[in-house]
């Protein structure tokens, strides 16, 4: 049996938890006689069970147990462990969110059973299930066996895996509770409600058209060549992550998993190598341009059309084309 | 407060991957090596909080000989001392291999903090620090932006998706996976070159491997999920064409 375990936020579903469904689905398609079951884990889950049910699934599976709330890596990794000793699947698929990153290691850890993350594609062949996940900062991509005893642990990298692809079953899915012991007092990490800080004040995700930078801009005096592209274009200035640990530009303008997700019309990638963590926030633009020194940049995989050169020749060039 | 450090020696950034004859890993004879950059962050994390409430800061890390490179260079960065689990058989090695190596030789120390990076930029499965958490019985948190140490514990800082963050409580010992950015690097002076020189790197024997959880089954270089153009031509020439597809073609500008 194939189990996927969906998250939700106050009884709300993340795409991601979809997107995880689909994936399942389609693992369960290559491998004969498998079924495939949702798991979701909180406190008041109700309202994301029953949209789950929607979905093509033998059961929907649910946890309710108020030491789930806020969510700690001590307490689902607690719950999952029963839950996964109950329900004995040969295959565990979770969406590759911050807070599975947090907990999953863990469970796979004390369960002393295979974890493989960041998968974005499967490859079944002779009833073995490779996982395909990308390698060294995406310049290499890897089909990865998973080893020993199962259940074995796979997250799925969000945006690999279409949410509108899991499939809904004709009739909904009977919802099914599963009791397990919690001890609040072995919770060890001790949650605040989570908070922005104020620094929202550019809603990229609006943007028609973005000029984004990355580490080929190499210093922070070279920023205003790729400020001037941008107002030549009437786009927004966004980067990568390095650009905005540095400080060269605000945390708000970056792009990627720990920041903005955006869908412009024009994505216009100067230095940017493309690293998962970005590709993730950006690769759902209409029209991706790339320049880029290095031919072999993980950011051509994605673009539609690409320079390979040195930025600050081409950077210029672009603003006096536009000009004409 | 006693703080160890695990940090990974991974392929230099600027790196052209190069594979090894059966596709399964790289030519590692061909790359040049440095300190995975999300280590580095906690390293100096970790000296900031050793400047602050005192104590020893120890790096740990695991691989064959030239791994004493980078645990050299965090002894020169301000490290007190450094522990090196050395063996020939980690190429490639899954989270779980690099943790059990790292939690046999750690076990003894009982430090009060473990930090390390959020991920390698290697492999990236973003499993290391938390399978040794679990190994060596200590809570732990990810993704950390910011660090409060006290007697009773920790107060940090974490990073959720999208730009929210929430503020976590936590005793001590435990372990934290650091998230880059966190704090501003500092370099090696001269002079921690140079009393690095002096600072001791205990060898410590790979332990009997544990089963591997992964085997690579192939490694290539990505297949492309999109028919990219790539425009020639002198840069003048291949901006103005890119403007031009831009317009014409495309019709985004």
């Amino acid at each position: 049996m194939i189990l996927v375990v969906a998250e939700h936020r106050d009884g709300k579903l993340n795409r991601a938890s979809w997107e995880a469904v689909a994936a399942g689905q389609a693992l369960a398609a290559g491998q004969a006689q498998s079924s495939l079951s949702i798991l979701v884990l909180g406190a008041n889950v109700g309202a994301a069970a029953a949209e789950l049910s929607s979905a093509e699934a033998q059961a929907v599976v649910t946890i309710d147990a108020p030491a789930l709330e806020p969510y700690t890596a001590d307490g689902f990794t607690a719950a999952l462990s029963q839950a996964v000793a109950e329900l004995k699947p040969t295959t565990v698929i979770l969406p590759h969110t911050y807070q599975t990153r947090d907990f999953a290691p863990k469970l796979a850890s004390r369960l002393d059973r295979a974890l493989v993350t960041d998968v974005t594609a499967l490859k079944t062949t002779g009833g073995v299930t490779a996982f395909v996940r990308p390698m060294f900062q995406g310049k290499l991509t890897a089909d990865v066996v998973p080893q020993g005893d199962t259940p074995h642990f796979i997250t799925v990298q969000v945006g690999s895996f279409r949410a509108d692809g899991a499939a809904r079953g004709a009739a909904p899915a009977p919802v099914r509770p599963l009791a397990v012991a919690i001890d609040a007092g072995a919770i060890r990490q001790k949650p605040e409600a989570p908070f922005q800080e104020a620094r929202q004040a550019v809603d990229l995700s609006q943007a028609e058209r973005i000029v984004a930078v990355g580490r080929g801009i190499k210093e922070q005096d070279k920023i205003p060549v790729a400020q001037q592209l941008a107002d030549a274009l009437g786009a927004e200035l966004a980067a990568s992550r390095p650009i905005c640990d540095a400080g060269w530009l605000p945390m708000a303008r970056q792009v990627g998993s720990s920041g903005q997700t955006v869908a412009p019309k024009l994505y216009l990638a100067l230095g940017i190598s493309g690293a998962i963590q970005h590709l993730v926030g950006m690769k759902g633009s209409q029209t991706i341009a790339a320049i880029n020194k290095d031919p072999d940049a993980p950011i051509f995989e994605v673009a539609d059309y690409g320079i390979v050169g040195d930025l600050f020749e081409l950077v210029p060039a672009l603003v006096d084309a536009l000009k004409e | 407060m006693k703080i160890a450090v695990c940090i990974k020696q991974v392929p230099a950034r600027d790196w052209h991957p190069r594979l090894n004859e059966s596709g399964s890993w790289i030519r590692e004879q061909d790359a040049a090596f440095e300190m995975n950059e999300p280590d580095a962050y906690a390293l100096e994390e970790s000296l900031r909080l050793k400047e602050k409430h005192g104590g020893e800061v120890v790096v740990c890390s695991v691989g064959p000989a030239r791994v004493a490179q980078v645990l050299r260079e965090a002894l020169a960065r301000g490290a007190d001392r450094a522990i090196h689990v050395d063996g020939d058989g980690f190429s490639g090695a899954d989270a779980f291999v690099i943790a059990g190596a790292l939690a046999a030789a750690m076990k003894e120390e009982r430090f009060d903090l473990v930090l390390t990076g959020l991920q390698s930029d290697d492999q990236g499965s973003a499993q290391t620090g938390v399978i040794l958490a679990e190994t060596l019985g200590v809570p732990h948190a990810t993704i950390i932006m910011e660090v409060q140490a006290s007697e009773s514990g920790l107060r940090i800082k974490r990073e959720l998706e999208g730009g929210w963050f929430q503020w976590i409580t936590m005793p001590l010992p435990a372990l934290l996976t650091i998230q880059s950015g966190i704090n501003q690097l500092r370099y090696a002076t001269l002079k921690g070159i140079m009393a690095a020189k002096k600072k001791d790197i205990r060898r410590v024997e790979a332990p009997a491997a544990a089963a591997p959880k992964q085997r690579i089954a192939a490694l290539y270089a990505p297949e492309k999920s999109k028919k990219t153009q790539m425009i020639q031509g002198a840069p003048a020439a291949a901006a103005k064409e890119l403007v031009r597809r831009l317009r014409e073609e495309a019709r985004v500008i």
